[in-house]
């Protein structure tokens, strides 16, 4: 079917979900939306407006889900879905554009939900720091096919970046966060001019030594970096420079709370950095998305195929693997400082091999070059330890296990399809070489 | 062997001047001297281990020469360019020689037209503003883009590949592959196009057809075309200039008709005649042996 009428399938579904979620809402408002209590023998009433909201979002998705799953199961009940009833794959192939803005919708609401508490915020914000370092270490590895084991020593450039900025000059998170990107960037440079001549494992084991040197000089260097005592009272960001989020403001800004009229949270705090390091990451990848269209993204494609024919095509190897070095160096670095004012304290400690490690487990199981197999990745490598808790002194050992098993079954990564950045015909037909 | 008959006559596009490449001890190239001429087609041929590709690989800037130089008259920009003193990937670039590869090279996991955009490589970053202009989705650079898949459908069509622009270049048949390498190295719009044994592996139908396919690139891109190919019939027939190197030295050089008939040429690819020139004392070795 044409991507036309694709389109019009999910304009009609989107409005049949968003009619289905606003009966709900009219629905809930009078059953779910309002608390009756008695106060000394008045009845009084607590607006409960959050729980209208979960029952139309639920409502919503769930509509959308059903509908889903009609047509791709039952394809001759409504529009032929394409060739044969296919697999979990094919649906999420099909669907996929929707299916990311279900996700994205679902992201954006849960701090809202009643499931969002403190530990909750913290463990998602966790899973978005490593889905943004995925992101930036894909441009490396996915994209220009640059083994880079050392790539935490960006992120730390990145976190030491904001944390020594804050401290000593009382820079706001908002000035430090784009220097913090040129920091770790210029860092990449350095570092990649002499090394990025070597390939493969040499370009591997330079990057890991880079990474121990970085983490050797933080520890050693004291009078500059407080070496393994670390940076510690590192200023949380404020809302744009309009608020900070405290129970009464300090420095001339008014509290959060205070600002909206509203309630005061301690919540609030880690909803902002929720968003914030959401918005970061989005930042990333659509960045990525956007640049692999472009020329120097197709040349980094190109450059991990085959370096030898993008000389004998007049591209400058050096010059395009520098410049995904340092793109991908700079991501880390934003993260890297968004990271520092999250934890208020920074050391050598957090920027160990170990971190590079899970960072390129990411992107390898995810599938290499694949933005949606990152998310997946992260989710499962860092929310894997958490879930095994449990298990105590076993933990690592299902870990690994766990990895192993998604490599014996997707020896390519989760997400291995590569989605060509250009295509010459629209049809599907003739996409059949494409699609082996 | 300096009679003016066999002399190949035009306007040079690639001189090549002394050309030495050593290994170490081994003498891969020496001392070779040719010129190619514009809008002809060049065949570089020669017994295995002759040194062929080595003379590609030093003129697109793989090797740099032990000695000589390697000229090229760009008769667009109307400049010389020496080849030895550039950086590999500068020579297609400014220089514009193009080449393709003995064993095909593509971007095995870039469709087809990806291939042929990755060859317009400099010009679109020079469009998107170094990316800046494409990260902004701006209209000078959808403009570029989408006169480069011009030029690529233009070249698709010719190789015909346009049905298949967007498979996977990796999945592509053995021949299309080959095809596809030309229509690539074009898409950098080259001066001179260095092709290293393109009729490898095709069957005699897809020669043919490769044969038309270099006969237009002469004559409607008026370039100039360098050909390493085994196949003496394809040489014979779409060469208008024929080198011959054995051991990395130039043994015949001129038209096909003066070189297929010049006794170094079949000595090189036949052997010597054994009654000739068998020292007294060797032949009699052999009589005893055979007795």
């Amino acid at each position: 079917m044409s991507v036309q009428n694709q389109k019009l399938d999910m304009l009609s579904l989107l409005k049949e979900s968003g009619l289905a979620a606003l009966i709900a809402a009219a629905l809930a408002l009078p059953l779910a939306g309002f608390k009756t209590f008695d106060v000394n023998g008045t009845l009084t009433a607590e607006t409960r407006f959050n729980w209208v909201l979960v029952a139309a979002v639920v409502v919503f998705f769930g509509r959308m889900a059903i509908s889903i799953g009609q047509k791709t199961f039952f394809p001759s009940m409504g529009q032929a879905a394409g060739g044969a009833a296919g697999s979990i794959g094919d649906v999420i192939n099909q669907n996929r554009t929707l299916l990311l803005c279900l996700l994205l919708a679902a992201v954006i609401i849960f701090p809202f939900t009643p499931m969002a508490n403190r530990h909750s915020l913290d463990l998602a914000v966790y899973v978005l720091i490593y889905v943004m370092l995925g992101w930036g270490l894909n441009i490396v590895v996915g994209l220009a096919g640059l083994l880079d084991l050392g790539y935490v020593a960006f992120y730390a450039v990145g976190a030491y970046s904001y944390a020594l900025l804050a401290t000593t000059y009382d820079l706001s998170f908002w000035i430090c966060l784009p220097l913090a990107g040129i920091f770790a960037a210029s860092f990449g440079i350095i570092l990649g001019f002499p090394v990025l001549r070597l390939r493969g494992d040499y370009l591997a084991i330079v990057t890991l030594g880079f990474g121990e040197i970085i983490r050797v000089v933080l520890l050693n260097w004291y009078e500059f970096t407080g070496g393994p005592d670390g940076i510690s009272s590192i200023p949380k960001p404020t809302f744009f420079g309009l608020a900070e989020f405290s129970r009464s403001g300090s420095d001339g800004l008014p509290p959060f709370h205070e600002l909206f009229g509203i309630e005061y949270s301690s919540l609030h705090k880690f909803m902002f950095f929720y968003f914030l390091i959401l918005a970061l990451a989005l930042v990333t990848n659509l960045f990525t998305l956007r640049i692999r269209k472009l020329p120097v993204g197709r040349a980094w494609e190109a450059l991990r195929e085959d370096e030898t024919a993008c000389r004998s095509l007049g591209i400058n190897p050096t010059n395009t693997k520098l410049s995904a070095f340092a793109i991908g160096a700079m991501f880390a670095g934003f993260a890297g400082s968004f990271f520092a004012t999250r934890q208020g304290f920074i050391s050598p400690e957090s920027f160990t091999f170990i971190e590079s490690a899970i960072i390129l487990a990411i992107v390898v199981l995810g599938g290499m070059g694949s933005q949606v197999g990152v998310v997946l990745a992260s989710i499962v490598l860092v929310l894997g330890p958490e879930i095994f808790r449990e298990l105590a002194e076993y933990r690592m050992l299902a870990f690994g296990g766990l990895m192993v098993l998604v490599m014996v079954w997707k020896p390519k990564g989760l997400m291995s399809k590569r989605n060509p950045t250009v295509l010459m015909h629209n049809d599907t037909n003739a996409k059949q070489g494409a699609a082996k | 062997m300096s009679d003016q008959s066999h002399e190949v006559s035009g306007v040079p596009l690639l001189e090549v001047e002394h050309l030495t490449m050593r290994f170490g001890g081994l003498v891969a190239i020496g001392d070779l001297s040719f010129t190619a001429m514009r809008e002809q087609i060049t065949a570089l041929i020669g017994p295995n281990g002759a040194g062929k590709t080595t003379v590609f690989n030093c003129l697109t800037g793989f090797y740099k020469p032990t000695e000589g130089r390697l000229t090229l008259h760009h008769p667009v920009k109307q400049e010389q360019y020496y080849l030895e003193q550039m950086d590999g990937f500068r020579i297609p670039q400014v220089a514009g020689v193009a080449r393709t590869f003995q064993n095909i090279r593509l971007f095995g996991n870039m469709t087809v037209l990806e291939n042929l955009l990755v060859a317009q490589h400099n010009k679109l970053m020079v469009e998107s503003g170094f990316s800046v202009f494409g990260l902004l989705g701006l209209k000078k650079y959808r403009k570029a883009e989408a006169e480069a898949i011009e030029l690529a459908k233009y070249w698709l069509d010719r190789v015909g590949l346009y049905d298949k622009a967007d498979w996977n270049s990796s999945n592509l048949p053995y021949g299309d592959q080959r095809r596809l390498e030309i229509a690539r190295a074009m898409c950098t719009r080259p001066q001179a196009l260095c092709l290293d044994e393109p009729a490898a592996g095709l069957n005699p139908k897809e020669t043919l057809e490769m044969n038309e396919l270099f006969h237009f690139i002469k004559e409607e891109e008026k370039i100039g075309l360098l050909l390493i190919e085994h196949d003496m019939s394809m040489v014979m027939e779409v060469s208008d200039h024929v080198v011959v190197i054995d051991y990395g030295r130039k043994i015949s050089d001129g038209t096909p008709d003066h070189v297929k008939n010049d006794p170094a040429v079949i000595r090189a690819y036949l052997g010597e005649e054994e009654d000739e020139e068998l020292p007294p004392e060797v032949a009699q070795d052999f009589e005893g042996e055979n007795a």
